[in-house]
């Protein structure tokens, strides 16, 4: 499954909004396969501090990315009210772990503005535009890179 | 996928199976085991290979097929006598064979003077014999050709009809007119002929078989339309009819059944010499594929449309080439007089009026005889019926996507693990182990793993499919290196996962290499040591506690020890002042890095071979081990799991985290006595175990999960020993059981971790880790250690 973000040429997308620390962010939503609520993950060794485990989905062994602290934001000490955002990224899947998702919104391409400047460099690498919504900035996350040094790593 | 494309693969598919065939007959051709039966089948396959090679024009392929056939029906006639040569050389020449195989189906192209020499070699056993332009044997080389004059066709019959009833009608005519001497010197044969719908279905054509068959000698056809319905309940697709033929010839039933070769599967066929020998009837299986009979029919199809077209009149060349009931209408008055032949006649007068536009509709006409006759009412047995159908042929095996089997065991997996959450479940809950409830759960758990068992056999194969590439590599390695070599294999039938049997391939092709490249001497060599001049290498594959072991033994010269070492200490492997026993001197070799090949050759690559194959079989969660004999030979013994997807193992709490060590690799476990445990310079722990010192690796801080080690006292040490030999001790803080646990990748959605071998979950839904042994240990040796592998080889 290609990343449509980059892909779609449809001028209306949905987009599911999800919260991390005070700011809200969102991703496309044909590529979140479901949401889930927190369980304990089994730590991996020798991984970043984002790396936060693995869960079983289903039969499946799916390593979950502490989002937040991908981003340099903040590091979630997740409970029972955190959420696991299961994305297809690539062939890969793998779960998010965010604060709570908030909403599902409808958008348009030329509704994206593009990243300003102002951004660190950590923030600038995952967003791919900001919209404003209601008067509040939602971020648009690019999934290809939240785990981008696998491909390296693992040749 | 374009429908040709598909059907060529299965094409390849099918050639991957008779060339197998082929070569296993060619192999007990060579040693001398083979029956007719056995030339027989490797004549048919290599036919089968050619035939189908002509229905998609892979003109290389039919050339050298065609002349590989040629020797083998030689031999199969008796004419060639089968020598140790011939027999070598239709190897060399069955290899070319595959290459033209590979080739047509990848797109590459043989090289010319491979092919060529064998092509060449092939002729000369031929010898003078002009055999290429001998194509008419088999009838389906060339699809192009011209209707052969068929000495049974009256030359030109008015209307271009190939008078057969003529010549027939003769025949019956001059039958006692005829020498009746030499009438008794041949032999009279009965021969009863029932197509079946599916042999039209195939484009055959009955009366080309029947004309095949009066080339043998004198016949006599009788019709038998007994179970020809009336036109308005004749279907199309429906074969009604069959023929008697009474044969007058010197050949034999071989010959006589060659005739039908082609269509033997489809028809009810009974052949049986008059008077003198009983009645035989046999369940027609011949081997053929299909392939081999559309390619045949194919090629037959011209010689009946010429025919056929003349009759209907006005038809255009390019109708269907299937029979109409045109040919019916010849008929001799002569024939019985029964209702059936009415309703033929009714038909004809039907038929000839709905004809006038050109006979191009796609349907199949109903199949009905070419030209034929009914002679007389000359014998009076019974009609065959065609339902009596041998069942013979049905199939036993089915050819199933390995994508489908790979998703069923996925979901039996997890149907294990959900099972055995369950039950964890339900045992918390504090329901009584007699309740309902648990009992139920205990019977779901047996039929649990019935079904995974189940499922696992599916995928298992023979390691037949892997080993049936070595004789042929055996063959090239001797070849290149002037050696001779014997490649016995045992075992062939043993039967492991199918990810495991694709994975053995290499490694057993780098140990046979290497065997015949450095084990085995050459003629001279094995002469000086007084052995007999061809080296036996022997391939075995056997199961052994859970496990399969496959062994390669050669009778060569053995690991020459000075010699290992020697190299060892020049790449700086090992010290000079180091002690190493015989068997770590042996083990060197798998070393990466290491060749004792003193010219790198291009066989045994360069030098990379014993570490790769080591690496491998890891990599499966498989040991490789060597002993050695100085003279004698050399034997390397691979362990390896049967499948890759379960692995019993002790599951173990190390740092709060409950791993699963794999039990192939633990040796023993045990409580660590303060006493016993030093540490070499303050720092990295060994336990004394029987007097001998291994590395005490606490797994906590080796994967980083904590800073500090535990007391060894505190907890239980792991005796494990990794691939090379080498032990060390796992410190851990307890252990929970021992338990068979699904495989899951980590590599699937992350990475490979270092120390970590796979994931897997356990009966409380959680995901638990895998170790990785001997990652540990040796990244454990490597952190102090400035040369690693000296360090691995002095444990």
């Amino acid at each position: 499954m290609t990343a449509p973000l980059t892909t779609s040429t449809s001028p209306s997308r949905e987009l599911i909004a999800f919260r991390i620390g005070d700011q809200e962010f969102c991703v496309d939503i044909m590529q979140v396969r479901e949401i889930r609520g927190w369980t304990t993950a089994t730590p991996l060794p020798r991984t970043p501090a984002y790396m936060k485990g693995v869960i079983n989905l289903r039969g499946a062994v799916l390593p979950i990315v502490d989002l937040g602290a991908r981003l340099g934001l903040t590091t979630a000490e997740p409970s029972a009210r955190h959420v696991i955002m299961v994305v297809n990224q690539g062939h890969r899947t793998l779960g998010l772990l965010v604060e709570a998702v908030s909403d599902i919104i409808n958008v348009t391409e030329d509704m994206v503005q593009p990243t300003p400047d102002v951004a660190c460099d950590q923030v600038k690498t995952f967003v791919k535009g900001l919209f404003a919504i209601e008067g509040r900035m939602v971020s648009l996350i690019s999934l290809d890179r939240v785990l981008p040094e696998i491909e390296a790593e693992a040749a | 996928m374009d429908p040709f494309e598909s059907i060529k693969q299965t094409f390849f598919q099918e050639c991957d199976e008779l060339l197998t065939d082929a070569e296993q007959g060619l192999l007990a051709m060579e040693s001398g085991e083979a029956d007719d039966e056995t030339i027989n089948a490797v004549f048919r396959a290599v036919h089968s290979v050619k035939g189908g090679a002509g229905a998609f024009g892979l003109e290389d392929l039919i050339r050298f097929a065609h002349v590989f056939e040629t020797v083998m029906d030689e031999i199969r006639s008796g004419k060639m006598e089968l020598t140790d040569e011939v027999a070598k050389t239709l190897l060399r020449a069955f290899d070319v064979l595959a290459d033209h195989v590979a080739a047509a189906r990848d797109g590459g192209k043989v090289e010319e003077g491979r092919s060529q020499g064998a092509y060449s070699e092939l002729r000369g056993l031929i010898g003078g014999e002009d055999e290429e332009d001998d194509l008419g044997g088999g009838g389906d080389e060339d699809f192009g050709f011209v209707p052969l004059t068929l000495s049974i066709e009256g030359e030109e019959a008015p209307g271009g009809f190939i008078d057969l009833d003529a010549q027939n009608a003769e025949a019956g005519v001059e039958i006692p007119a005829t020498d009746q001497a030499s009438r008794d010197e041949l032999a009279s044969w009965t021969v009863e002929f029932s197509p079946k719908s599916e042999m039209y279905a195939k484009a055959n054509e009955a009366g080309l078989v029947l004309r095949e068959l009066a080339r043998l000698g004198e016949t006599r056809v009788t019709l038998i339309d007994d179970t020809l319905p009336p036109l308005d309940q004749l279907s199309a697709e429906q074969a009604y009819v069959s023929w008697r033929i009474q044969l007058f010839t010197d050949s034999d039933e071989a010959s006589i059944r060659e005739v039908f070769e082609f269509v033997e599967d489809d028809c009810n066929l009974i052949i049986s010499r008059d008077r003198a020998e009983p009645s035989v009837a046999e369940p027609a299986d011949d081997g053929l594929s299909d392939d081999d009979r559309a390619a045949a029919a194919s090629a037959n199809a011209d010689l009946d449309i010429a025919a056929l077209l003349a009759r209907v009149g006005g038809g255009d060349a390019d109708a269907e080439p299937e029979a109409t009931p045109e040919s019916v209408a010849e008929l001799p008055p002569a024939a019985p007089p029964e209702a059936p032949a009415e309703d033929v006649a009714a038909l004809i007068a039907r038929a000839q009026s709905v004809a006038a536009p050109p006979a191009a509709k796609p349907a199949t006409p109903a199949p009905t005889p070419a030209p034929v006759a009914a002679a007389p009412a000359a014998a009076a047995a019974p009609a065959a019926v065609a339902n009596a159908a041998p069942a013979a042929a049905a199939s036993v095996t089915i050819r199933v996507d390995l994508d489908r089997v790979d998703r069923l065991i996925n979901a039996v997996g997890e149907l294990v693990i959900q099972q055995a959450m369950l039950s964890q479940r339900v045992l918390e809950s504090g329901l009584a182990r007699s309740s309902n409830v648990a009992l139920g759960l205990e019977d779901l758990e047996l039929l649990t793993r019935e079904i995974q068992d189940s499922v696992m056999a599916i995928r298992a194969q023979p390691v037949k499919s892997v080993f049936q590439r070595m004789p042929r590599l055996a063959r090239e390695v001797a070849d290149m290196t002037g050696k001779r070599v014997k490649l016995v294999m045992e075992g062939e039938g043993t039967e492991v996962d199918k990810t495991v049997i694709e994975r053995l391939a290499d490694p057993i092709t780098h140990m046979l290499r290497n065997a015949i490249d450095h084990g085995l001497e050459d003629p001279e060599g094995r002469a000086a040591a007084g052995k007999p001049a061809e080296g036996l290498v022997r391939l075995r594959a056997l199961h052994r506690g859970g496990r399969i072991v496959i062994e390669l033994q050669d009778d060569g010269r053995g690991i020459n020890r000075p010699r290992v070492r020697g190299i060892a200490v020049e790449r700086g492997l090992i010290t000079e002042d180091q002690v190493l026993s015989d068997e770590e001197i042996d083990n060197l070799i798998f070393l990466p890095g290491f060749s004792t090949a003193e010219v790198i050759s291009d066989i045994s690559g360069r030098g990379v071979g014993m570490d790769v194959v080591r690496r491998s079989i890891q990599g499966l969660g498989g040991r490789i081990s060597i002993s050695s004999e100085p003279g004698k030979g050399s034997k390397f013994t691979m362990s390896l799991p049967l499948t890759l997807a379960v692995l019993d193992g002790m599951v173990v709490t190390a740092a709060e985290q409950t791993l699963v060590a794999p039990l192939s690799a633990i040796v023993e476990s045990l409580t660590p006595r303060t006493e016993d445990v030093h540490y070499i310079g303050g720092k990295d722990a060994v336990i004394r175990i029987r007097d001998i010192f291994v590395p005490l690796i606490d797994v906590g801080v080796a994967l980083g999960f904590r800073e500090t080690a535990i007391d060894p006292a505190s907890g239980v040490a792991v005796l494990v020993e990794s691939e090379g030999g080498g032990k060390a001790a796992l410190l851990v803080e307890a252990i929970q059981g021992q338990r068979q646990v699904v495989i899951k990748s980590l590599e699937a959605n992350y990475q490979q971790i270092d120390g970590v071998a796979a994931a897997t979950i356990l009966g409380d839904g959680r995901v638990a880790l895998i170790l990785d042994v001997d990652a540990l240990v040796t990244t454990q040796r490597r952190k102090p250690a400035a040369r690693p592998s000296e360090k691995r080889m002095a444990s």
